[in-house]
């Protein structure tokens, strides 16, 4: 034993949020990268480290074993704590893991003001952190928003020609949806029975949790958190900002965005939505699971007739989100597990699949995929890559996609089978739209445009090694990660006995 | 004499200041009118607060606290003066004029 | 002495160590020795597999279920990594394994003009499809079913796109994988609905014969148990290229011909008729099913047998021919006669096997022409080729004494005592299917030579890497039917059958017994056998001396020339309509709907503040006047409120 494990959610927070502040402050863009790849290494090894003490995960009191608690704002309840359940570590460990080789892929990138670019970046992945191990109400708004601060910055600073108008309608799309939680989290707090006499009532997890609702009251406070996760991730109808501002944000920002931020959405569906709000969930759920399969195919269909390898992947990327939603609605142990291991699936899988897109496009100077072809003739070892990163993301046995996929699918059906059936057609439009995409950019023969691009380099070959080499273990061999999150789902489960 | 004759008063003074402040475009006048305005909520407060003296609470100290608040409103006026009237010599010396319906470019 | 099933799990781990090797290093290893690798592995694999058939064919053998590991445990619902090991798997090794090394073998040397990473990655993709198909055929249930499913149709996507600089091969790639993925629909839900109403995916648990009674199966009533077998059929029409998604494998011809021979006529399209053998309880519980799976089977195997009369490009019409085959099998398995399907899978698996890898050499010696109008006369060039290419004919149309006819007449036996209509129509079908063979033969091997100059100095014999292979699966496809003797002509000829009946017991309980005498039944296979030989004789006469001149053909007859539209029907009524829609969905919807009413929303505010901002108008008089009438409101709220 390493003594004490009590501090691993902590450092996980502290060590981005003190390495990004610093980083502002040193100037020579070089030491920048070193500094910022450090810190996120350092921010793996913890949470490494803290994966070796994941058993707690098992254990129904990990509440009170994992947790740190400060006090914060004892006069109305809220306490500084932070805490690592299974999802927990499932999700600050995907975001330690990509952010290393995010910073790695990017890494001959020149961002002017290098200091500040990285210095967001760490900060945004403190935040994300926050959003993850939060165990109070507070704390997680609190990181919720603080998430959203660097992203804006990113995007609006570092982005594309249209960037200003896109980031400000991502902006104001979740910082509105924001405020509805934060007025159901004051409404439900209202409602919480106090944990110590210094105040009424209390922030914290478990009185959120056990809070005296009326079925009544569930069904209309329940929008309020719904519309804030249903934005973030995003289910149709809340989708609109997500293409736009996924083709114009900076290359390494993206990989955040929708590989890690779209989860806060989901992560907090299943921490925050699903518990507090059990009579409404099942009231409400066959409007949501539709709402999630019309997201579905919906995207898949848009996709379809897409031109930008950008736009290509972000639309995909709604509909394999939608079907996260679908399969947390669908509230069965089957379909939970499947959401929670896809989080970190679709993760790992959508960041592999930017960064490609990410070569190409530096490569090329184009992302329309009429004019790219024949890249598969100068650099074959990208196709390759670029292959198994695309049959992970249509769910192709034996890869981390259809662990996930197959779970959620068999969870909804078991819910209801029609909804499974309309979800499942999207198995057979994502592979028209990626085969489609794989074939236009890599297949046929190069042109004037491709005709001088050259193989890609030993890092990146590292790098996408690293992605495809998670791809195959988690497809074969995802036991442990099931294991893992068994005892957040028997938790949630609980709360609709 | 009986409190109904300070409402009368304190009424009177007030409405004087509204329609002084409505109807003059003198920005020294108006800000004499809301000065009046002021004067006639004091005059109000003080004339309750000698009413309540004797009924309420036998030290009285709620009834005094009227008193002590209309110490207050005197000071925040004198105050208010101080920096009305530099806005206005300030306005003057940039507008030569001290219409108040003359300022009206912020709206742009 | 060890346990061959305690290292069973070679079987599949040699070709995928091949694969890994090839694929890994293509560019370093040479190219005699990336084909020996390649073919090494699967060698090793086979005698393997012929260790696992002599144990599996014991007396008392009861099948061996291996679990590894635990790929998917989450409270109730547990899937291990298992492999299951019965008669049914132990004959699909050997087949797999067996033409697959043979096939191997030959792309040693059809494929030499690849250069070395190429040569690599063929062998490599090879590799893996046989890893595949192994782990289709040795899982124990049906979720490792689905991985070598969708494996299998990844290695298929892969080969026919083999030489991705040809698009028109690339979209052949892409339809073969589109259709397959349909399919997988269908057998993906009958997964989840297995999964929902059993709890179990496990063959082992599912059907434990072992008891004598069905397991689970047969707790469920009949409408769920429809549903499964359906959804599953419907993954089967997808993979075996059955109606309505047959159009991808006469496409799927894009591939290297060794690929085909392979990929698309020995092994991965009979991946559907094993899965409804190994689940044949599961449809004889579901009679309605078999009623579509015989007459799917039936209308496949007539329909594509007249597309395939007038196709003029060799693999074309043997693919033609292949979905045809198929569909006798899916009708074998429709009408009950799963071990007689079984025995089909394997006799075909010679014939058609053959066919390709003769066709192949054709076109090697040929130069890369397709055409058989331009070929003609090289059975006097290409001895060897030819007469194997003859047995195969022979085999195909189901002369007696080749492998074919007992297979095919195995299941037309059956199928008469179901309905003797689908014996009629079956038997048409396997006239059409000796004519076109036979015209096949003579354009291709009979009469002048049609093609130019240089290919007729080209036209050579194949080397002995691609005759070897030819000779040995000649000589199977000549006497491969001799293990399945009926009984009415042999007693206890058919060791296939018993072999097997195992696998098809607690089915064949339930089916009723067959009730066609066997005086009926050696005069239905005389009466057949006869009109048989009568087509091939005419076709061979008809086209022996043709001389490439081309008649006006009829409307019908260009409409099979055309393979009745049928590509084109799907593109007007599934393709085209979805590319509208989307269109309709990203241009319309999305922009003018969606995207309106949330940029609606702010400009909606944007307005409304402009509009407010009037109220702002800087004098501070009305500034005062608004402040006064507002307190006259809050008393007079205040006064009438009361």
């Amino acid at each position: 034993m390493l003594g004490t494990y009590y501090t691993f959610p902590e450092l996980l927070l502290w060590i981005p949020l003190l390495t990004g502040v610093i980083v502002f402050f040193i100037k020579n863009s070089k030491t920048v990268k070193t500094f910022a790849l450090l810190s996120s290494l350092a921010t793996l090894a913890v949470s490494v480290i803290s994966l070796c003490y994941s058993d707690v995960a098992h254990n129904p009191e990990y509440l009170v074993y994992s947790n740190v608690s400060y006090v914060w704002m004892p006069y109305i309840g809220a306490s500084f704590s932070v805490g690592l359940d299974g999802m927990g570590f499932l999700l600050t460990f995907l975001t330690a893991f990509t952010l290393p080789l995010i910073f790695a892929a990017t890494h001959k990138r020149e961002y002017a003001n290098a200091n500040v670019y990285y210095g967001l970046m760490l900060l945004f992945q403190g935040g994300l952190m926050g959003v993850f191990i939060a165990m109070d109400a507070l704390v997680f708004y609190f990181f919720w928003e603080l998430a959203l601060i660097p992203a804006y910055f990113l995007c609006s600073r570092w982005g594309g020609e249209l960037r200003i108008r896109v980031t400000f309608k991502f902006f104001i799309y979740t910082f509105i949806s924001s405020l509805l939680m934060l007025i159901g989290i004051i409404y439900v707090y209202l409602h919480t029975s106090p944990v110590s006499p210094l105040s009424e009532h209390s922030f914290y997890l478990k009185s959120f949790y056990n809070a005296a609702l009326s079925t009544s009251e569930q069904y209309g406070v329940f929008w309020l958190f719904f519309v804030a996760f249903a934005v973030k991730m995003p289910i149709f109808p809340f989708h609109s900002w997500q293409p736009a501002l996924y083709e114009q944000a900076p290359d390494s920002t993206v990989m955040i965005l929708s590989g890690i931020m779209v989860k806060m959405g989901i992560f907090g569906m299943i921490r925050w939505l699903l518990p507090i709000f059990p009579g409404a969930v099942e009231k409400y759920d066959t409007l949501v699971i539709t709402l999630c399969v019309v997201s579905i195919l919906y995207a898949s269909c848009i996709a379809l007739v897409q031109s930008d390898l950008k736009r290509i992947v972000a639309w995909s990327s709604i509909a394999h989100i939608g079907l996260m939603g679908a399969a947390i609605f669908a509230h069965n142990e089957t379909s939970l597990q499947g959401a929670i291991i896809e989080m970190l699936n679709h993760g790992i899988n959508i960041i592999a699949l930017w960064i490609v897109v990410d070569i190409i496009e530096k490569k090329t100077g184009i992302r329309k995929i009429s004019e790219l072809g024949g890249l598969a003739l100068k650099s074959p070892s990208l196709a390759i890559f670029f292959l198994i990163i695309v049959l992970a993301n249509i769910a192709l046995p034996l890869t981390s996609g259809f662990v996930g996929e197959f779970l959620m699918f068999t969870g909804v059906f078991e819910y209801n089978k029609w909804l499974a059936a309309f979800a499942c057609i999207s198995i057979i439009l994502s592979a028209t739209y990626m085969l489609n995409m794989m074939q236009k950019v890599f297949f046929g023969v190069s042109n004037s445009l491709t005709e001088n691009v050259t193989a890609i380099s030993t890092g990146q070959k590292l790098v996408l090694s690293v992605f495809v080499i998670a791809i195959v273990t988690l497809g074969v061999y995802p036991g442990p990660v099931l294991h893992l999150t068994q005892g957040t789902v028997t938790d949630i489960l609980q709360s609709f006995k | 004499m009986e409190v109904k004759w300070y409402i009368f008063l304190s009424i009177a003074l007030f409405c004087i200041g509204v329609a002084g402040a409505l109807i003059r475009r003198n920005s020294i006048i108006v800000f004499m009118c809301i000065e009046l305005m002021l004067n006639s909520v004091n005059l109000l407060l003080v004339a309750f607060s000698k009413m309540h003296m004797s009924g309420l609470a036998s030290d009285g100290s709620s009834a005094m606290s009227a008193q002590i608040f209309v110490f207050f409103i005197m000071i925040v006026a004198a105050a208010e003066v101080s920096v009305g009237l530099a806005i206005i010599v300030m306005m003057y010396r940039n507008t030569k004029s001290i219409d108040i319906n003359f300022l009206n470019r912020l709206k742009n | 002495m060890i346990n061959i099933f305690d290292v069973a799990y070679l079987i599949p781990l040699f070709p995928f160590l091949g694969f890994l090797i090839n694929g890994l290093g293509r560019k370093v290893i040479s190219k005699s020795l990336t084909g020996m690798i390649g073919s090494g592995v699967i060698f090793i694999s086979f005698c393997l597999s012929i260790i696992v058939f002599l144990d599996v064919s014991r007396e008392g053998f009861i099948p061996q279920n291996i679990e590894y590991f635990s790929f998917i445990n989450i409270g109730k619902l547990n899937i291990p990594f298992e492999f299951q090991v019965d008669q049914l798997t132990s004959l699909f090794l050997l087949i797999i394994t067996g033409v697959g090394f043979l096939i191997h073998v030959y792309s040693t040397s059809y494929m030499k003009e690849e250069d070395r990473s190429g040569y690599g990655r063929y062998f490599s993709f090879l590799n893996l499809f046989v890893f595949s198909m192994l782990l289709l055929v040795m899982g124990g249930n049906y979720v490792i079913m689905f991985m070598g499913w969708e494996g299998v149709g990844l290695c298929s996507y892969l080969l026919i796109g083999f030489w991705f600089k040809n698009n028109s091969f690339n979209n052949a790639a892409k339809k073969a994988f589109i259709m397959n993925r349909i399919g997988d629909f269908g057998f993906i839900l009958g997964i989840f609905w297995l999964i929902n109403s059993f709890g179990t995916t496990s063959y082992h648990q599912l059907f434990n014969t072992a008891t004598g009674i069905p397991f689970l199966v047969t707790t469920k009533n009949s409408t769920v148990l429809t549903g499964i077998s359906l959804l599953l059929f419907l993954g089967a029409t997808g993979k075996s290229a059955q109606i309505p998604l047959y159009t991808w494998l006469p496409d799927a011809m894009a591939g290297p011909t060794p690929v085909s021979a392979l990929i698309h006529a020995a092994t991965m399209v009979t991946a559907g008729i094993y899965m409804i053998a190994r689940s044949n309880i599961l449809y004889t519980m579901a009679p309605f099913t078999m009623m579509v799976v015989a007459i799917i089977g039936l209308a496949t195997a007539i329909f594509a047998a007249i597309i395939a009369l007038k196709q003029n490009d060799i693999k074309k019409v043997l693919a033609y021919s292949t979905v045809s085959q198929l569909g006798y099998m899916f009708l074998g398995l429709g009408v009950g006669a799963y071990s007689a399907a079984v025995f089909h899978v394997m006799t075909h698996a010679f014939f058609k096997a053959l066919l390709f890898l003769g066709a192949g050499s054709v076109i090697h010696a040929m130069g890369g022409e397709q055409d058989i109008h331009k070929m003609g006369g090289l059975g006097k060039k290409m001895k060897i080729t030819y007469v194997t290419f003859f047995i195969a004919c022979l085999a195909i149309a189901g002369l007696p004494p080749f492998s074919g006819f007992f297979s095919k007449d195995e299941i037309l036996a059956v199928a008469f005592s179901k309905n003797p209509l689908f014996y009629i129509i079956g038997v048409a079908g396997a006239l059409l299917t000796a004519f076109y063979m036979f015209r096949l033969l003579a354009l291709t091997f009979a009469g002048k030579f049609r093609g130019t100059e240089d290919q007729l100095h080209h036209v050579h014999e194949s080397p002995s890497a691609m005759t070897f292979p030819l000779i040995c699966l000649a000589v199977l496809a000549a006497i491969g039917g001799l293990v399945g003797i009926p009984g009415v002509l042999l007693k206890n000829g058919d060791r296939l059958g018993d072999f097997l009946s195992p696998v098809f017991a607690d089915s064949n309980k339930i089916l009723a017994a067959n009730t066609t005498s066997p005086q009926t039944g050696i005069v239905l296979m005389c009466v057949s056998s006869i009109l048989i030989l009568i087509v091939c004789i005419w076709a061979w006469k008809k086209y022996k001396n043709y001389d490439g001149s081309t008649k006006e053909a009829g409307a019908f007859t260009r409409a099979m020339q055309n393979k009745f539209y049928i590509d084109e029907l799907y593109e007007l009524i599934f393709v085209k309509p979805l590319k509208v829609f989307s269109g309709f969905l990203s241009n319309v919807v999305e922009k003018s709907g969606i995207d309106a009413l949330v940029n609606g929303v702010g400009k909606g505010i944007n307005y409304s503040s402009r509009q407010i901002r009037l109220l702002q108008s800087g004098m501070v008089g009305s500034y005062i006047l608004l402040m006064v009438v507002g307190l006259l409101l809050l008393l007079i709220i205040q006064l009438f409120t009361k």
